[in-house]
Formats: C-alpha cells, sequence, structure tokens
C-alpha cells in the first residue's frame, strides 16, 4: 500500500462552497471519503476519468465533496443510475457510495441485480446500523434488540449480513472493513476498485451522534474501539468458537473471483452483429 | 428498411423507428403490455447499431438507467405504460430537477392499478402533467396516426435535448397496436439535434444557464468538465442551496424554459370548418372518431371543426381561446372521465347560456365511435 500525503487528498476536494460538510461530529463518512481519494491517487485516475453517484442518506451526501464526474441521484437508486452510466461510457471508472438503507432497504432489488448482471462498478457501502439523516429509524442492518426510533422497544427485526447477501446475488468481489482499519479500508477500495466486475465493499461505520446515543454506545473514540474489537480479519475468525463468533465478526475479502463482465459482454455482442466487409448492412 | 414507399407498420414500431432516427442510442425498460414491442424492437435494433439496450429489474430502474445514461451522453429513452409511469414519477422529476435530456413513452392502457392491460384508454393526461411531486413543468406529445408516432417520437427526442428535460409521447392500446401504412421521409430530411458540447475552459462552464431562452452548452460525464448533479434545489453550477435568491433562479428557470418557450413547444391541428359554430375538441386515437364523424356531418351538409392538440402539455391554451371561445357548443370526447375537459373549462369557463360545453367519456376499455360523437352533438344541441 502506498502512503498518499495529505495535500494530494486536497487535489481531490472540492474546495469552492462546499464545505464545511454535512456530517455530524465523529461520524466516519469522512474517513472513508479520505481512504477513497487515496485509493484513486494510489491507482492513479484521471478525475476526468471518474465518475461517483450516490443514492440519498448521510454517506449519499459524499459526492459533492470529491472532484470526479458526481451525480446525487434519487433514495435507493444510485445503482440503476450508475449501471445507465456505466453502460452509455464503459471506460468511465463508476464508484457508488451509498448506505445501509439505501443499498439494502429502498435500493435492495437494485443491489442484488447489480450483483447478477456483474457489471463492473465499485459499491462502497457504508454501514451506520441506523437511518442517520432522518433521525435514527431502524434500517436492515440494525442489530436485533437495537434501539431506533421507530423500534423504541427494541428491535424486533432480523437483520442482512450485506456481504452474504451480495455473495448470494452472485457479486463476483465482496469484502468488508471497518472505519477504524483505515489503511486496510483503503487497500480494499483499492482492490474493489481494480477488480473487473461488481464489487461491493461494507465499510462498518460509527454514528456516535444518532445510533452511538440511542443505544448508549459512548463517545466516538468509544464506538471506533468497539470496530477494533469486534471486526476480526477473516483467517482469526474462522478459528473462533461458536461462543466466541457470537460478538465477533469476520472482515476482509470474502470473493473475489474472475467471471465475464457485463458491458464487455455487451460489446462483444455489438461486435458480432456488425456487418462483415463485403456483407451488406441488412437491417430489420 | 424501405422509405420510398409506404409500408405497413404497427404505432409501437413506429414510435421505435421515430427513436433511433432521432439518434437514441441508450433504451432501458421492463416489459409491460401495451408497450412492450417498443422495447423488443430496441432490443434487436439498438446492439446492431451499436447503442445500448438494457432489460432493467423494473421501471424505476429503468428510467433512471436511462437518466444515468443521459448523463454519460447518450440520448436515452424508455417506453412503458401508466403502471411503470407511477413507478418512474420520481425519476421522471429528477430529470426535470437536473435538467437532463431523456424521453419517456407512455402507451396508455385502461386505469386505475392494472386496469384493462389491453384495452385503450386516455386516463393518464393529466398523470404526464402532474407525475412528479412539486412544480414540475411537463412536455408531452400525443400523435393520432402511426406516421405521427413516429414523426412526434422524433420531436420529442428534439425537445428533450433543446429544453434539458424529460418529455413524455404518448400513445395508447389501440395507436400502439393497429397497423397503418406509412410513408417515412427519407432519413437526410429528418432533423435532429444535438446536444451542444462546451468548449470553454472548464473552469468557466456553469451547468445550468442563467437565460431560459439561451441554448447552454451541455457536458456529460468524462467530458473534462466535472460537474455535479442533486435532486436538492441547487445553484447554477448544480451544487446543493437552501439561499432563497438561488432557489427561486432554479423554480423559475424550470417554469420559464416552457412557458417562455409556448410557440416553439405548441402544436396543433384544426380540421373541418373554422366558420362552424359548434366545435370538438379531442386528442390521440379520439380525434380519428372525431374526423370521421366531421367528414359524415359535411356529407349531411352540417358544419363542425375539430381542433386537436399535438402538444398536450404545456396546454394549448391560446389556440383554445381563438379557435373554441365563439363556439355555440363545444363537445369533448375522451377516454377518460373529463382530463381534457377540465382545462378546456379552466380557459373558456364553465357552460353557460351562449357556449355549452359537452363531455363525452367513456372508460370501459372500448374507443368512442364516429356515431356516438354525432349523437351525443344531437342531444346536446
Amino acid at each position: 500500500m502506498k502512503k498518499i500525503p495529505q495535500k494530494e487528498i486536497h487535489k481531490y476536494l472540492r474546495h469552492n462552497k462546499k464545505f464545511p460538510h454535512v456530517w455530524c461530529p465523529g461520524c466516519s463518512d469522512g474517513i472513508v471519503l479520505g481512504a477513497t481519494i487515496r485509493a484513486i491517487a494510489e491507482i492513479g485516475w484521471e478525475k476526468d476519468d471518474c465518475a461517483m453517484v450516490s443514492g440519498i442518506g448521510c454517506s449519499s451526501r459524499m459526492p459533492v465533496y470529491i472532484d470526479l464526474n458526481t451525480a446525487h441521484t434519487l433514495h435507493g437508486r444510485a445503482l440503476a443510475y450508475a449501471t445507465g452510466i456505466k453502460m452509455a461510457k464503459p471506460a468511465l471508472n463508476v464508484i457508488v457510495v451509498t448506505g445501509d438503507g439505501d443499498a439494502s432497504a429502498i435500493g435492495g432489488n437494485h443491489l442484488i441485480h447489480a450483483c447478477r448482471r456483474n457489471i463492473n462498478l465499485t459499491v462502497i457501502c457504508i454501514n451506520n446500523h441506523i437511518y442517520g439523516m432522518t433521525g435514527g429509524q431502524y434500517s436492515p442492518t440494525t442489530p436485533h434488540g437495537a434501539i431506533a426510533t421507530t423500534m423504541p422497544f427494541g428491535n424486533i427485526d432480523n437483520e442482512f449480513d450485506l456481504c452474504k447477501l451480495t455473495i448470494g446475488a452472485g457479486a463476483t468481489f465482496v469484502a468488508r472493513t471497518t472505519a477504524y482499519h483505515a489503511i486496510e479500508m483503503q487497500s480494499i477500495i483499492k482492490a474493489g476498485f481494480e477488480h473487473k466486475g461488481f464489487s461491493f465493499i461494507e465499510v462498518m461505520c460509527a454514528c456516535p451522534v444518532i445510533f452511538g446515543k440511542l443505544n448508549k454506545l459512548g463517545s466516538a473514540p468509544e464506538m471506533m474501539k468497539q470496530l477494533r474489537d469486534s471486526y476480526v480479519p477473516l483467517n482469526l475468525y474462522d478459528k473462533l468458537n461458536d461462543d466466541e463468533k457470537n460478538d465477533q465478526h469476520p472482515r476482509g475479502i470474502f470473493r473475489n473471483v474472475e467471471a465475464p463482465e457485463y458491458s464487455e459482454k455487451y460489446a462483444e455482442l455489438v461486435k458480432s452483429l456488425q456487418p462483415k466487409q463485403g456483407e451488406s448492412d441488412e437491417q430489420a | 428498411m424501405e422509405r420510398n414507399k409506404p409500408v405497413l407498420m404497427q404505432g409501437n414500431e413506429a414510435v421505435a423507428r421515430g427513436a433511433v432516427d432521432a439518434g437514441i442510442n441508450f433504451f432501458a425498460g421492463y416489459p409491460i403490455t401495451p408497450s412492450t414491442e417498443i422495447t423488443e424492437f430496441m432490443s434487436r435494433e439498438l446492439p446492431r447499431r451499436g447503442g445500448v439496450f438494457l432489460q432493467m429489474e423494473d421501471e424505476i430502474a429503468s428510467i433512471s438507467a436511462v437518466i444515468g445514461a443521459s448523463l454519460a451522453g447518450s440520448k436515452s429513452m424508455t417506453a412503458t405504460s401508466g403502471p411503470g409511469i407511477s413507478l418512474m414519477a420520481e425519476g421522471i422529476g429528477y430529470a426535470k430537477m437536473i435538467e437532463q435530456p431523456c424521453v419517456v413513452v407512455n402507451v396508455m392502457r385502461g386505469g386505475p392499478s392494472t386496469g384493462l392491460p389491453t384495452q385503450p384508454s386516455q386516463a393518464d393526461i393529466q398523470q404526464a402533467r402532474w407525475c412528479s411531486h412539486g412544480d414540475a413543468p411537463a412536455i408531452a406529445l400525443y400523435p393520432h396516426s402511426v406516421l405521427e408516432c413516429y414523426e412526434l417520437t422524433i420531436r420529442a427526442v428534439n425537445l428533450a435535448e433543446k429544453y434539458r428535460t424529460c418529455v413524455m409521447v404518448l400513445s395508447d392500446a389501440m395507436l400502439g397496436h393497429m397497423r397503418e401504412p406509412v410513408l417515412l421521409p427519407d432519413l437526410e430530411k429528418v432533423k435532429i439535434i444535438e446536444r451542444i458540447k462546451p468548449t470553454i475552459p472548464p473552469e468557466w462552464y456553469k451547468h445550468y444557464p442563467d437565460n431560459p431562452k439561451y441554448r447552454a452548452p451541455l457536458a456529460s460525464f468524462g467530458d473534462g468538465y466535472r460537474f455535479h448533479v442533486t435532486g436538492l434545489a441547487h445553484d447554477d453550477h448544480g451544487f446543493p442551496t437552501t439561499r432563497p435568491d438561488e432557489v427561486a433562479a432554479m423554480m423559475n428557470r424550470l417554469k420559464n424554459k416552457i412557458s417562455q418557450n409556448i410557440d416553439d413547444l405548441v402544436q396543433i391541428e384544426v380540421f373541418g370548418d373554422e366558420s362552424a359554430r359548434v366545435a370538438i375538441f379531442a386528442a390521440g386515437i379520439t380525434a380519428r372518431a372525431a374526423k370521421a364523424a366531421i367528414e359524415i356531418a359535411h356529407d349531411h351538409g352540417k358544419k363542425l371543426l375539430l381542433v386537436r392538440p399535438l402538444t398536450i402539455w404545456p396546454f394549448p391554451d391560446e389556440a383554445v381561446r381563438t379557435y373554441l371561445s365563439d363556439k355555440k357548443l363545444i363537445l369533448i370526447p375522451e377516454l377518460n372521465q373529463g382530463q381534457l375537459s377540465i382545462e378546456i373549462k379552466r380557459i373558456l369557463g364553465k357552460s353557460k347560456k351562449t357556449r355549452k360545453i359537452a363531455e363525452l367519456y367513456k372508460v370501459t376499455g372500448e374507443l368512442i365511435t364516429p356515431e356516438e360523437i354525432l349523437t351525443a352533438l344531437k342531444e346536446v344541441n
């Protein structure tokens, strides 16, 4: 992993009018923005060649701060917009930033179908276990028993494991990291960017102002320590006994396989339909 | 395909042919009766032309991919029917808000809800105007023949590019599925409006123009002009704002680019005798019955006039005033429960002694016949 100096990050930020940002004190979203920029800088992508697309929510406010081709779209729909962008201009590196509610509740249908298509998009899903922007309603990843403003007596709903979900739906690159492991996050995002096919990266985040406060999880530094202690590397997680696994979650790259990519398959189809030299073009 | 002699063509096919002739090179859709032939045509035709066809997981994904492709520089479109428009409503509003060209075709069927999927209807006329939440002005065109399906789809693509908005083409189950001989114009004679690419240095580029009359260049993703779009209220660079002056400028631009260009947008047809004291106001498939009724009446020495909007939105207020205010009787036949007549009454006022406004509705999935129009005229006259 290459260390990207702080001043390099500023080259990728929009300086006119866009700061201060909307995120609360102690929010992890800025750490994810930093790691995303570092991964782009490490690969050396030109800003003009990158697009960032988001839906609605705290995490989805990210595109306004980053100096790429950026679209802040509709709640849950970022992947469908990104699919249109990628298919119209396959040379663009298309990054989707989304949250747990945006990606897996309102946008769940688009998520599984983008996985199935194996289209070359990189999804960075910032999971804070809650709807932060609307003030703390429970999401599909709110832990069982946790408090939310719409689960005031504790969450009776079951939660999604987004990595298992996306693996099941056919994503060819699936990884999980946390806001505490910022350096690991940079290398995982970079690996996702470099993967040819659909990449899903779940970043576990601290939301001290909404989720933390509702569930008495302490200050932002305390929540960062919780992230450090509850997410263990995959190889260590596999060695834990069942009791230990109850309190721990695996992190790392769960799946990284090669498979035909959708925009390339489509380009091949187009090529196969073009009249060969000497043949007349018989269109319907 | 031969262009120098008439060919038998279906309405939905004419829409699709118009779209590709206008330069549509991206289509995303989801199967729905009675519009599916458009989607099927595109799945055959676009890959051959090097364009993109996608069948998405639903209508919401379809309109989203269409807007995304437009952001990346494609001329893009989708086709659906009423239930699909209901699902696309938020996306249509987003395209209007970020001022990104795209075309949506609604082949109308009976509603509400699943309604009469295979039967014609004109019950989405007000939906075409109001489907999105918020004040989002609309452009919608409604052909009445297979040839017009072709022509107005081309016009819709052009207007979408020119006005940087989502333009709707209305059709219906009858128009979409019927076949007529049509003589398509030579491709060189088809007028196509292309997107103007910016040539100024990127730091001077402003994504939204100050003047609604001025057609500003529009950059696409990957062109070297890194811009931001958002459904939030935004300033002229596209960045979110809550400053009242900037919000006002944005809302006025959305409204004025339509309201200050009515002459360019509105198209009507006047058929029959302008001196007639009795007039019919009808659109789309029902206007054909009205034309037949007028011909029958003329054969019996009776004068009738038809005013037919080809542009449904913005509504042809001025034409209604010009051609209909001096009539003794105005009949509005339509395949809904009064979606055109509410506009006529808005413009001319309610029925009074000197001017009666009569309605003829049918929402049973059947067409209004010329005889029914003549009977209705006799009954109210």
